[in-house]
């Protein structure tokens, strides 16, 4: 059953991403995205980061994907014109994807593969005991519960001790994008001038 | 701060002031000028007196352990030496006074003069060979200057010109020949190379032959700068600068710097004696091989017997004592070649005042002839300016070397030096000069000043004011007793007293060759109107100077050609076609490639990405 | 279950399809969101090894989803900013074709 999940998402994601390349309408692309982004959000699940896949779905899906209509519709973009792609182009574009492809093949043949092993929760919750008893209780299943992945938790107990710094940093960088552009789409008086 | 500096400084100094006044203060830069000449000569009395050998010296420029100075080196013949640049220097001031007074250059004139003196002074006085070097390259720059001063007259432009690029010929030896100097011994300076000479012991062959190749390297500087030959062509037409600037410049002191630079150089290989011992000082001078010895004495008297037959058959007063001057600086360098240095620069001593007496009478009689040198057009001037004429008279007798004048002591030292370092070799053509000189001198005196005026010119001629005589006067009295002991023995740099001997083959074959040449004169030249001995091949042969100013006028133009024709195919070909031609096709032929890439297409860049992407991949995965 | 290798792979297909619309696609705004696909399946792979490296606590090794976590964040930084850009570009050219933008043609 798992592995079926997997296939299904792999292929839904796969083919969003091939519908994307391949639709002429902006429009149709970004919702194919959106179907793809959808596919990833499973696969995500699939690999035990929910978290993950809540906000590859809130932020790509939800937040990125409505701003690229947002963009389209602003710009009225037409289907794009139905010249047939150039001979060279289509060549490039197989041609270095694929090559890609085969080299990743060919690093799979340098090392082992992985099989897929089942997380030991009341084992892992050790580790946790001293400095998040709470976190080690969820995996322990000592609250009462099954035990279970308290992922949201992991990740902020990492993000608010370890990776504190880079968080901050982060909020930083959103707020100068945020004033980036405010200033890009402001219309500079002069430009204004010269397009009306 | 010794006051030897403001033998340096009151000469730039005026002569920068004199710049500064040029078009405003003429009158004033010229007495500037004067006043700054007379100083220096003062202080050359004094330094002579005091008679005591200073020297001083401060760091200019260091590189590494090569320490370039600047110094001076006031023995006692460098001090004889500045009395001549500085007497004849401020007598050739004041006579210009009146000489230029109309001349609206004036201060132009008087400043390059100064320059004149500040770089004489700076060659004289130097302690190491490239301060001479430097000063050396000045005095050519201030002949240049000046002979070049009436340059609205191409002829003048010309002859500049002609006197620089000549110049640059033997200074660029000189150069070659300074570092050859500096390789051999490590040291520039006149004190260190006499250092090394002393303590070098014997040399290899292969030194032994690189030190003469420098030496005549070096000489090349003397050949350019005295104007021997081949580098010879420039002196006569300097002649083109004002008169006084060929009595100063042309005949007294710059033309002299060659020998005095030589025997500067050589007496750097005779300190031995000085060390306390005697038998180094023939080892030391013996370090310079003969060949270096016997070139420099071939070409000096090569130089005075061409120059003495050219003097024959000139017209032009100048042109006349022009070829004298070669044929005496040739006496000189030959003099110095057979190693009688003392001789060569008694002869440099005495030879400057009555030249620079010649010049300056005949730069009397040009301005009193209203700037006639055609020697045809004077005559019958005795009359008319007795006192000038007397006077050339006296300084014709001095340079024929007539007995009791002060060339007849220098000159019989060059024929003793001749005679018994040179053999029959060079005594019989030296005498063979003297017998010319006397001629050549007297055909001058008995056109000019004897017989009838021949034109209009000579006819209004009158004598000069007492500016004017009252240097000749000064120089006649030099002329005269410079030679004798008590005089020269004070002055005279080197000066080496050798006691006359009457009976002696140099005494007669001089005495002979003046009343030779004498003889000839008058038969040839007394009373006549025109020029006999001209007209036949001889004549013609020497009048044009043995044509060598036109073979050179041939040999640079086939030499261009050839030249150019190598530095054509040099440039077009290999370095405008295959070196920079080909760079820049090259380059623009990877561009035209590259331009390709740089489509502007956002496309194609992503693919080169992507490529560059996996072939990163390819050798970090694959091949590393 | 999957394995390793299969997550892999399906990441590095999805990296070469967004790739392939890159260098195919004319649209500026299309060439964004292939962009925006190769960068999730970049956090797929990294997500993937994050799962299937679980040596240590016997849980996920969560460094590698802190890092699709930064990499969402700048992501969307990076998506506002280009959408802005290429407003402007548009009012300034009137095109989102990149074969109408040549300014870079040497």
């Amino acid at each position: 059953m798992p592995t079926l999940f997997f296939y299904f998402f792999a292929i839904l994601a796969i083919s969003g991403a091939v519908a994307l390349v391949v639709f002429r309408n902006p429009v149709s692309s970004a919702l194919s995205m959106v179907a793809s982004f959808v596919g990833f959000a499973g696969l995500f699940i699939g690999l035990n980061a929910y978290f993950i896949g809540v906000i590859q779905i809130l932020v790509y899906a939800g937040a990125i994907m409505v701003l690229f209509i947002f963009i389209i519709m602003l710009l009225d973009l037409k289907k794009e014109e139905s010249k047939k792609f150039p001979i060279t182009t289509v060549i490039g574009a197989l041609l270095i994807p694929g090559l890609f492809m085969l080299q990743l093949v060919g690093i799979f043949g340098n090392f082992d593969d992985k099989k897929h092993q089942a997380l030991d929760l009341p084992a892992s919750a050790e580790h946790y005991q001293e400095e998040a008893p709470k976190i080690a209780a969820t995996l322990s299943g000592a609250n009462g519960e099954a035990p279970s992945l308290p992922d949201v938790n992991l990740i902020g107990q990492k993000l608010f001790t370890e990776f504190n710094f880079p968080f901050q940093v982060m909020g930083i960088l959103l707020l100068v994008a945020t004033i980036g552009v405010v200033v890009l789409s402001k219309r500079s008086p002069s430009t204004s001038a010269s397009d009306q | 701060m010794d006051i030897t500096w403001l033998l340096f400084l009151l000469p730039i100094a005026s002569a920068a002031i004199g710049w500064l006044l040029l078009n405003k203060q003429h009158t004033l830069a010229a007495y500037l000028s004067t006043a700054s000449v007379i100083a220096t000569f003062v202080i050359s009395v004094s330094m002579l007196l005091a008679g005591k050998d200073t020297q001083a010296s401060f760091n200019w420029a260091s590189v590494g352990d090569f320490h370039v100075k600047i110094g001076f080196m006031a023995d006692q013949m460098a001090r004889g030496m500045m009395i001549v640049v500085t007497g004849v220097g401020m007598l050739v001031h004041v006579f210009s006074l009146p000489y230029m007074k109309k001349d609206a250059a004036k201060a132009r004139y008087f400043a390059c003069l100064s320059l004149f003196m500040f770089s004489m002074t700076g060659i004289v006085l130097s302690d190491n060979f490239l301060m001479t070097f430097m000063f050396w390259e000045l005095v050519g720059l201030s002949s240049y200057l000046l002979i070049g001063h009436w340059y609205q007259k191409e002829s003048a432009a010309d002859a500049a010109k002609k006197a620089f690029l000549t110049n640059r010929i033997g200074d660029f030896g000189f150069m070659i020949g300074i570092l050859m100097i500096w390789g051999i011994a490590g040291s520039v300076s006149f004190a260190g190379i006499a250092d090394w000479a002393s303590h070098v012991g014997t040399l290899t062959p292969l030194m032994t032959a690189t030190l003469g190749a420098a030496t005549l390297c070096i000489f090349c500087g003397a050949i350019g700068k005295s104007a021997q030959m081949p580098l010879h062509v420039w002196l006569p037409d300097a002649m083109e600068g004002p008169t006084p600037v060929s009595a100063l410049i042309h005949a007294a002191t710059m033309v002299a710097a060659g020998i005095f630079m030589m025997v500067r150089f050589f007496t750097c290989f005779e300190t031995g004696e000085a060390h306390g011992a005697p038998e180094a000082d023939h080892a030391a001078v013996s370090l310079i091989p003969s060949f270096a010895w016997t070139t420099i004495a071939v070409i000096g008297i090569v130089t005075s017997l061409a120059a003495a037959f050219m003097a024959t058959q000139q017209d032009d007063i100048k042109k006349i004592l022009a070829y004298s001057t070669l044929s005496q600086l040739g006496y000189m360098v030959m003099a110095v070649g057979l190693q009688g240095s003392e001789a060569s620069m008694f002869h440099l001593y005495t030879h400057a005042w009555f030249k620079a007496l010649l010049f300056l009478g005949s730069g009397a009689v040009i301005y009193a002839c209203h700037h006639e040198q055609n020697i045809w057009k004077m005559g019958g001037l005795l009359k008319k300016m007795p006192i000038t004429a007397i006077t050339f008279l006296i300084a014709t007798l001095a340079l024929a070397g007539f007995p009791m004048t002060a060339g007849f002591f220098s000159k019989e030292q060059i024929l003793h030096v001749a005679n018994h370092q040179g053999g029959m070799l060079f005594f019989i053509p030296t005498v063979l000069v003297a017998i010319l000189t006397t001629f050549y001198m007297f055909r001058l005196v008995f056109v000019v000043f004897f017989g009838k005026n021949r034109s209009e010119n000579a006819e209004h001629a009158h004598e000069v004011g007492p500016l004017m005589f009252i240097p000749l006067i000064a120089l006649t009295v030099m002329a005269v007793i410079a030679g004798y002991e008590g005089i020269a023995g004070q002055m005279a740099p080197l000066f080496h007293h050798e006691k006359v001997n009457f009976g002696s083959i140099e005494f007669l074959s001089s005495i002979g060759a003046f009343i030779v040449g004498l003889v000839l004169a008058f038969v040839f030249y007394f009373n006549k109107d025109e020029d006999k001995l001209s007209g036949n091949v001889l004549s013609k042969v020497f009048a044009n100077k043995f044509y060598i100013d036109e073979f050179y006028a041939k040999l640079v133009r086939v030499f261009q050609d050839a030249v150019a024709a190598v530095v054509h195919f040099f440039d077009e070909i290999l370095i405008g076609g295959i070196l920079v031609g080909g760079l820049s096709r090259s380059a623009a032929g990877f561009g035209a490639l590259f331009r390709r890439l740089h489509s502007g297409n956002l496309q194609g860049y992503a693919t080169l990405f992507g490529a560059g992407a996996l072939l990163i991949i390819y050798l970090t995965v694959f091949v590393f | 279950m999957a394995t390793l290798h299969e997550y892999l792979f399906v990441s590095g297909l999805l990296f070469a399809i967004g790739l392939a619309g890159v260098i195919a696609r004319r649209n500026i705004i299309v060439i964004f969101m292939c962009l925006e696909m190769m960068l999730s399946a970049a956090n797929l792979t990294l997500v993937a090894f994050s799962r299937f490296n679980t040596a240590e606590t016997g849980l996920p090794d969560y460094d590698g989803q802190m890092l699709v976590f930064f990499i969402i964040t700048v992501a969307a930084a990076e998506v506002a900013v280009g959408l802005a850009i290429i407003v402007a570009l548009y009012r300034a050219r009137q095109t989102v074709n990149v074969n109408d933008l040549t300014s870079l043609r040497g």
